[in-house]
């Protein structure tokens, strides 16, 4: 049997606490940890005298001892984390990189800003609840033409610059307007109906900075009971404040189409046009043509009501200070990259 | 239409400073659209004077300049005469001319300046009338006395010459023939202000010729509409051919874009400006017995004013008399009877013909002229006698002739039925209450005679307004004239839509995703080559159905698309030659698919709705026109960047964004291995839905990227949108996500190097059953310990079961399932 002696406990404590405080590096800190913490370390050896001290001794012995051993762990843990976050702190000092220069892994792409456009405007109509309608480009001369009161011998028709397809007399055309869809709409749902027609057109115009053969527009067309031409301009003023801001405002002149009358040209006051706030031409308008619902086999004294239709393109460029044609027609991904996914 | 101010003014009260600016506003404001301004871009001082003596001067050049002392002023001043070089020689001392001083500027602009020539320094320019905008004759200095005028010397020739005046140009729309001419536009300016118009028909005094005989013999009406409804004519004799056409006509026609031919053409052209009426001025004496007016018999032969022999339709109308064909109505004279420089006395022809007919002809020979395009919009057909006055009134005040008797009144009118335009229909139409003293007002303004009739009034529409036919017309025209400023807002409310469509919404999710995967959206015109439809359009080379235009604006590509690729490989074509070389491009679009019966022989009226078979023909007629969606990638990924080699582009990008594609539609899609003769022949992959094809993705053919400017490697695909949208299940059924522990292995299979990689893993699927969670193929080893027709494909495998943690035994047993159904159909071996 043996007893403890208390300083000697205290001076492997103070021994072993200047070798732990003494480790600066993670490394040390292991050989430290092998020589004053481990298995035959000195603190451990008292501890396993602890079963020779005699009983009237233990509770004391036990109480040194494990003061002594929480002493030494605890300095031990306090270091090592010390360490360990220094260690990790350089670590992290060696892995900085210039973020600036970090190589990508993906391209970026981009929507056609003549897409975003007429999906933003078909989105403003959706919100009022009506519909997106859609029909064929390539179109029968009936639903192009007749159905929409154009008279086969009318100037209005010949005015149309319009793309015939062989054989011609089978009566087939790149449709010159979206209007189409808006028989076909009147033709083949219930009334009343609210539909816009957004899509791709032709006309048979050379290339250049304002115009091109292959176009887009946005056409609606609103039949219910007790429509006036008040609706037509409410409707207008609210999507050209949707577009361009609550200082928008819209303008009615008196013009001629064959699918409305009353007609009208329909203006825009755009209030942030570069070089100033101005009046611009935006689009036609008018009271749908009673001949045009009776091609829909709609009764003109029960129903009545409104379209409307501009040109995607003309709207981009004074919306989007587009100055040539040649860029939304042409392709080159640095136009449609300016836009991404946002117009 | 261009309207010039002094015209305008001598039909309304113009006010005295009306600019360009007030006609445009004016006008627009009753429906006509501004084109343009011709102004005024002459300023002064320039003035009559008076030659007293000139001075030949030889150049060394050979010409000879005339030094001239002109009084440019009355009295004894210094300047009130100047010495002038005058280049011209058509002069004598005595004449009065138009000098135009330092300071002034003539249109150009040119501006005159005191400046030394030939050894003088000459104070100013005597004019000329081109010079001056007064047409384009240029053989020498106007002579006032020419012109029957002998003004005060020092007058200002401005004003003399109506040299300040200008012309608004305004765009008439199609319905409003009427308005082709001062007298429509004059109405419309009183309409827009408020002030009052004097009919210029009004100030005229009609004597209605009588003795030369007109047959109107149409016996192939067009659309049951006969020709020619009126014949006026009217002669001339004795005409004075020296006399020139006054300054102040040829001003005004050069205002209004017309150029000075002869007095007696002028005349004619002036008053059709004026009234809206095309007159023919015939020389009376190559007449050959009276006028028959007829349709023309198929193949005959006319030439024309400007010597063109036109074979004509039997649709033709035609004026002829005994020998034959002497023009094509309404549309051009002929040469037999045109006037010449020594023709004295003319017959005038002021007919009505049906504008159908004219405007067939005008198209038919490509011959719009602005006499065919006032007849194809509608002549006042109450109008011709007063033209027909006009031009006899003209040609004996300017032209020195005499009004002869002999002539021909033939004017068919019939009055047009009335339009009953209830009360309150202007404002169920309009949404305004007009009271029915403004709807009255507009309707009397506008021509119509109106009667009281049952709630509301009985409306006949005068003689020149054809195109008020309903209700509706007339609602417009009190709409009009009142302002659209007066129409209120309103939101209408629509019922509850169902927002986008399934298509729609998918499209428009492809679209995002492709371009949220890093491509570019396009849009190409979808006009190209037979060549192009063949090679892209058809797997194989066979030939493919398409459409052509008939007018095509590049004959060499008049086809419709039958794919998206040409497009967009010309796209990318654009965009390399402009050094962007790395692309990633996508285009959704439709293609054009046509079939036997595309097409229609007639088509029905449009007024009414068609019968239900007539219908369904109709919707039948047209091609079917399925969207499709295209990309194509070329050059790299990305670019080298520090650390990272250039990721180059190619097929796999291709495969991907199939993959993409599907996931945004919700379709599964297979890829197998595939043959397109576009593509090349170990790198195409057909896409199906199911065992439908829907399309190929691969790298195109070397060669024809090559031959387009494009690098060797170029990855596309086209598949057909439409179809994998239609494919797509309404929802998704999904199954549970299991949570106990997964077992994973490995397992290597050596195979014939032709057997698919994505056979032998679908073997494995099958084979290894509902444990079998996931299957990735990681690795395809050729090389050696295999001989040179086999490969080794090693997938890693994932199971799990749904209700319990599985044993790597039973993980091995799914496995060597799986195996075994490899190797009875690929002859599928472990490699050890």
């Amino acid at each position: 049997m043996s007893s403890i002696s208390p300083q000697h406990v205290a001076d492997v404590v103070a021994a072993a606490i200047a070798a732990i405080t003494a480790a600066a590096t993670g490394e040390e800190l292991k050989q430290v940890r092998t020589q004053f913490v481990a298995d035959g370390s000195p603190i451990s050896l008292i501890n396993a005298s602890l079963r020779d001290v005699p009983a009237d001794e233990k509770a004391e012995a036990g109480k040194i001892v494990g003061q002594a051993r929480g002493q030494i762990n605890q300095a031990f843990a306090d270091r090592e984390a010390v360490i360990l976050h220094a260690e990790e702190q350089t670590r992290l000092m060696t892995e900085a990189v210039d973020v600036t220069a970090v190589a990508s892994r993906r391209r970026v792409g981009a929507r056609h800003p003549l897409n975003l456009l007429m999906e933003e405007m078909s989105n403003i109509f959706i919100g009022m609840g009506w519909e997106v309608a859609e029909g064929p480009e390539l179109e029968n001369e009936w639903f192009n033409f007749d159905a929409l009161n154009f008279d086969e011998d009318h100037p209005a028709r010949a005015m149309q610059d319009t793309f015939f397809v062989e054989p011609a007399e089978r009566h087939l055309v790149m449709r010159t307007h979206t209007s189409p869809v808006q028989i076909r709409s009147l033709l083949s749902r219930d009334l009343p109906v609210y539909v816009v027609a957004p899509g791709r057109v032709y006309r048979t115009d050379e290339l250049d900075a304002t115009h091109t053969p292959v176009f887009h527009q946005m056409e609606g067309i609103a039949i219910d009971k007790g429509l006036t031409m008040a609706h037509l301009k409410g409707t207008l003023e609210h999507l050209a404040r949707a577009m361009f801001g609550d200082g928008a405002k819209i303008r009615l002149r008196p013009n001629y189409f064959p699918f409305t009358e009353p007609s009208a040209e329909l203006d825009i006051w755009h209030p942030t046009f570069r070089g100033g706030a101005r009046w611009i031409e935006w689009g036609g308008c008018g009271m749908v043509n009673h001949n045009v619902l009776r091609a829909a086999g709609i009764d003109p004294t029960e129903y009545q009501g409104f379209a409307f239709g501009m040109g995607i393109e003309r709207t981009l460029m004074f919306r989007n200070d587009v100055a040539d044609m040649h860029d939304m027609v042409e392709g080159d991904v640095r136009f449609s990259q300016q836009f991404g996914m946002v117009i | 239409m261009r309207i010039p101010a002094s015209q305008l003014r001598e039909w309304v009260d113009l006010p005295s400073d009306a600019t360009p600016e007030h006609l445009h506003e004016a006008l627009v404001a009753v429906g006509f659209e501004e084109e343009a301004v011709y102004p005024n871009e002459i300023s002064g001082p320039i003035v009559v004077g008076q030659v007293l003596e000139f001075t030949p001067e030889p150049q060394d050049n050979g010409k000879t300049i005339n030094w001239c002392q002109v009084r440019v002023a009355p009295g004894d001043s210094e300047d009130s005469v100047r010495g002038i070089v005058c280049g011209a020689s058509n002069f004598e001392a005595g004449d009065k001319v138009v000098v135009t001083l330092p300071g002034s500027v003539l249109p150009g602009p040119f501006p005159i300046a005191a400046r030394k020539t030939y050894g003088h320094v000459s104070d100013g320019m005597i004019a000329s009338a081109k010079e001056l905008g007064l047409g384009d004759e240029h053989n020498g200095i106007i002579r006032l006395a020419e012109l029957g005028l002998d003004p005060e010397v020092g007058t200002d020739a401005i004003a003399l010459l109506g040299l300040d005046d200008f012309a608004v140009e305004i765009n008439v729309t199609p319905d409003r023939g009427y308005a082709m001419s001062i007298r429509g536009v004059a109405r419309e300016y009183a309409h827009a202000t408020g002030v009052s118009f004097h009919d210029p028909v009004d100030a005229l005094t009609i004597t209605p010729g009588d003795g030369f005989r007109v047959v109107i013999d149409d016996t192939a009406p067009i659309r049951g509409v006969v020709g020619c409804t009126g014949f006026v004519t009217r002669v001339v004799r004795g005409l004075d051919r020296s006399r020139r056409t006054p300054a102040w006509m040829v001003k005004r026609l050069a205002l209004m874009g017309i150029r000075s031919i002869s007095l007696p053409v002028d005349i004619s052209n002036y008053v059709m400006m004026e009234l809206g009426q095309p007159t023919h001025t015939y020389d009376l004496n190559k007449l050959s017995g009276g006028i028959t007016v007829r349709r023309a018999t198929k193949g005959e032969k006319l030439t024309t004013l400007d010597e063109q022999v036109r074979t004509l339709s039997d649709e033709d109308l035609l004026i002829t008399d005994e020998t034959g064909p002497i023009g094509l109505a309404g549309v051009m004279g002929g040469a037999t009877t045109e006037i010449d420089d020594t023709s004295t006395d003319v017959l005038i022809e002021a007919a009505t013909f049906d504008p159908v007919t004219i405007a067939r002809t005008a198209r038919r020979h490509k011959l719009p002229s602005e006499a065919s395009k006032r007849f194809a919009r509608g002549v006042d057909p109450l109008v011709s006698r007063a033209a027909a006055q006009r031009v006899v009134d003209l040609l004996v005040e300017l032209g020195g002739g005499t009004a002869d008797t002999l002539g021909t009144d033939l004017v068919h009118f019939e009055p047009r039925p009335a339009i009953h335009l209830p009360a309150a229909f202007t404002a169920t139409l309009i949404g305004v209450d007009y009271s029915t003293s403004e709807i009255e007002t507009v309707l009397t303004d506008i021509g119509a005679v109106i009667t009281a009739a049952k709630d509301g009034w009985d409306v006949v529409p005068p003689s020149w307004r054809p195109d008020l036919v309903d209700a509706p017309g007339l609602a417009e025209e009190v709409a009009r004239i009142h302002g659209y400023d007066r129409i209120p807002s309103a939101i209408p409310v629509a019922p509850p839509g169902r927002g986008l469509s399934r298509s729609q919404a998918a499209r428009r999710r492809v679209a995002q995703v492709l371009a949220g995967a890093g491509l570019t959206e396009v849009l190409a015109y979808p006009f190209v080559t037979t060549e192009q439809n063949v090679l892209f359009g058809s797997a194989d080379g066979s030939p493919v159905a398409e459409m052509t235009l008939a007018n095509a604006l590049d004959p060499n590509v008049a086809q419709l698309r039958r794919s998206l690729l040409p497009g967009i490989l010309d796209i990318a074509k654009r965009n390399v030659a402009r050094g962007l070389t790395s692309l990633a491009l996508y285009e959704i679009g439709a293609v054009f698919q046509p079939s036997e019966t595309t097409g229609s022989e007639s088509i029905p009226v449009g007024n009414v709705r068609p019968d239900s078979p007539t219908l369904d023909a109709l919707y039948g007629s047209v091609p079917e026109q399925p969207w499709h969606v295209s990309a194509l990638f070329l050059g790299s990924v990305t670019a080298k960047q520090p650390d990272q080699p250039a990721i180059a582009s190619g097929l796999g990008e291709a495969l991907d964004t199939v993959r993409v594609i599907a996931t945004a539609i919700g379709v599964d899609v297979m890829i197998r291995q595939g043959s397109h003769h576009a593509f090349h022949p170990g790198r195409c992959a057909e896409v199906f839905v199911g065992d439908t094809s829907v399309g190929f993705a691969g790298e195109i053919v070397p060669s024809v990227a090559v031959g387009l400017d494009l690098p060797r490697i170029v990855a596309a695909l086209d598949l057909d949108l439409h179809a994998l949208i239609n494919a797509a299940p309404d929802h998704v059924v999904a199954t549970p996500v299991h949570v106990f522990p997964a077992a994973t292995q490995d397992v290597s299979l050596v195979v014939d190097i032709a057997v698919p990689a994505a056979d032998v893993r679908t073997a494995i699927i099958d084979g290894a059953g509902e444990l079998l969670e996931n299957a990735d193929l990681v690795d395809d080893y050729r090389g050696t310990g295999l001989d040179e027709n086999h490969k080794s494909l090693t997938f890693a495998l994932r199971f799990r079961a749904a209700d319990r943690t599985l044993t790597q035994q039973e993980a091995t047993d799914a496995k060597l399932a799986g195996v075994a159904v490899a190797a009875s159909r690929h002859n599928a071996t472990i490699r050890v």
